[in-house]
């Protein structure tokens, strides 16, 4: 597999981040290095081998529905970067 | 005083031969003078650290004191501390203060130990040399030119230099075992499930686990009757039975079994290493355990393995990062979408860029049964391998890291020749094992070398017994850099 410029800016922009053309052009030399170590993979025969997505084999436990959070928006909201009302400013979205 | 371990600390503190507050300045003292150096503290703050410290020195004149009563400990900063600046090493977090505590953070207030301030790290725990952190890089105190490793590297640098008894850790390739071997220090971590991950900000969380480091494997063992247990706030803490660690450390390792992987010592190693850690083996053998042969073959499979998950993971988690509700954000926007994307490009230094964008990609349509399964799948194939080594020995062993600590700036361009070193650690994180390194010795250049015992689920116990075995008939444990 090779990448090209416009698959690290699809990705980029599929990541939220921002980057301009020099930039990419650096992470495409440097994600191609990734991939290609990535791609030894391919060649293991992994035929009926069920994935492992977890260290331990159990289940989520489930818990009474009731509330056990108490009210701390205050202090939550203390680090926001902008908080009018007790609601987390944003750039208008919709016109 | 400063070489003491944790036992003979907490004997002077019950004996009254020294105070919480003055063992807590004697380690601040230590941080002052030589932290602008070894940079392996991001955060100091005297008043909570000696508020803490009295508070101690009140329990223990009450009778209430426990084995780390008093004990000052350096949190990695990676750990929530309410009141303390978290950063996890990245400017994303850098003026972020923790409204709460991480579990592992309560579990030591309840202790009564001293939180002494947070340590430097890699930028949200990615990668193995410290040099990713916004706050600088960290300086081996062995040899201020080599890197201390990481992701724990200012944990591990933090306990060489003797500016904290005991540090706390997280491993999710290597990160406190790596470090610890370059820093010639002891770290363990443990199985997956065994602390908990409440308020440890996260990375790859199927692979993310804290851990104790310290000077010996005794000390681990107290660290870890603290950390370990049940917490009902991470999904994924095992609802155990409570364990004593330090109950089998004086056993004998008569006739332990040591299973010896022919993959651990191929090319790629080390010929100083090698030496090393084989001599390491050889005090086994005199003690009495006898040597396995076995085989992790795929042990090569789990680099690529690794990379694909852990970031896969990372770019999930990360995504919390959108100068919203927390964290930074950036100047000037033009929208909503403009606002995350410099936020984020500004925030994310470029390690932490590439495998969010590595992790968005394997995740996305088309690739990803070629990339995230296959891994998955892979993952599967590594953990029967030590499955069925299990079957054969009590504990396996090998080098933590292929070579000593490298130079500040040798692999800092290349990621790939960077991930390549985590090639001892990364399979024991897929599989979920617990995993160790305790010094074992050094190469001709002074740098530290580690050796890594990797148990069966659960055996924690057992490891620190063989760990603290050789630490009672050697002293690689007990040097201390000349600084």
């Amino acid at each position: 597999m090779s990448l090209s410029l416009n698959d690290v800016k699809r990705i980029a922009s599929l990541s939220r981040i921002a980057i301009d053309d020099a930039e990419a052009q650096v992470v495409l030399s440097k994600l191609s290095g990734i991939f290609g170590l990535i791609e030894e993979m391919q060649a293991v025969d992994t035929a009926g081998i069920e994935p492992m997505s977890h260290a331990q084999e159990v289940s989520l436990r489930l818990r009474d529905d009731v509330v056990t959070e108490e009210d701390r928006h205050e202090e939550f909201q203390k680090g926001a970067p902008q908080v009018e009302a007790g609601l987390y400013l944003v750039p208008k979205v919709i016109e | 005083m400063l070489n003491k371990n944790l036992k003979e600390l907490s004997g002077m503190l019950a004996g009254r031969e020294i105070s919480s507050v003055e063992l807590t300045q004697e380690f601040l003292g230590r941080i002052e003078a030589l932290n602008p150096e070894i940079n392996a503290f991001i955060t100091v703050d005297k008043d909570i650290s000696l508020k803490q410290a009295q508070e101690a020195d009140r329990r223990i004149a009450q009778g209430n004191a426990g084995p780390m009563t008093g004990i000052p400990v350096a949190q990695k900063d990676i750990f929530c501390a309410k009141g303390w600046r978290t950063t996890c090493g990245s400017k994303m977090l850098s003026n972020f203060v923790s409204p709460y505590d991480a579990h592992v953070i309560e579990r030591f207030d309840q202790a009564g130990a001293v939180n002494i301030g947070k340590t430097n790290m890699d930028e949200f725990a990615m990668g193995s040399s410290n040099e990713t952190s916004f706050f600088g890089a960290v300086k081996n105190p062995w040899d201020r030119r080599a890197v201390p490793g990481g992701s724990s590297g200012g944990s591990a640098a933090a306990i060489a230099a003797r500016m904290a008894p005991v540090a706390t850790g997280t491993d999710t390739g290597g990160s406190i075992r790596q470090p610890a071997a370059l820093c010639g220090i002891s770290g363990i971590k443990p199985t997956y499930g065994v602390v908990s991950r409440y308020g440890m900000i996260a990375f790859a969380s199927s692979l993310d686990q804290g851990g104790p480091m310290g000077k010996s494997a005794q000390d681990l063992s107290i660290m870890l009757n603290v950390m370990a247990g049940f917490d009902s706030r991470d999904s994924t803490s095992l609802d155990r039975p409570v364990e004593d660690y330090s109950r089998s450390l004086d056993e004998s390792v008569a006739g332990l079994r040591i299973g010896i992987p022919k993959q651990y010592f191929g090319e790629g190693l080390d010929p100083e290493v090698e030496k090393v850690v084989q001599d390491a083996i050889s005090q086994y053998e005199k003690l009495g355990a006898k040597i396995v042969e076995v085989s992790l073959p795929n042990t090569r499979l789990s680099i690529p393995a690794y990379y694909v998950i852990a970031p896969a993971e990372a770019s999930s988690n990360l995504s919390r990062y959108d100068g919203v509700r927390y964290g930074f954000r950036a100047q000037e926007y033009a929208d909503l979408v403009d606002m995350y994307e410099k936020s984020r490009a500004q925030g994310f230094g470029a390690e932490v860029k590439r495998r969010i964008m590595v992790g968005t990609y394997v995740l996305s349509h088309g690739y990803y049964d070629a990339y995230y399964i296959q891994a998955q799948k892979i993952r599967r194939l590594i953990a029967r391998d030590f499955t069925e080594s299990f079957a054969k020995c009590d504990v396996i062993m090998g080098p933590t890291s292929p070579s000593t600590a490298f130079d500040l700036g040798e692999k800092g361009d290349d990621p790939v020749q960077m991930y390549l070193s985590d090639i001892y650690t990364i399979a024991v994180n897929l599989a979920g094992l617990p995993g160790m390194s305790i010094p074992a010795g050094f190469a001709s250049n002074g740098r530290p070398v580690g050796l890594q015992i990797v148990g069966n689920y659960f055996s924690e116990a057992k490891m620190l017994n063989v760990a603290h075995q050789y630490q009672k008939n050697t002293d690689w444990h007990l040097r201390m850099p000349s600084i």
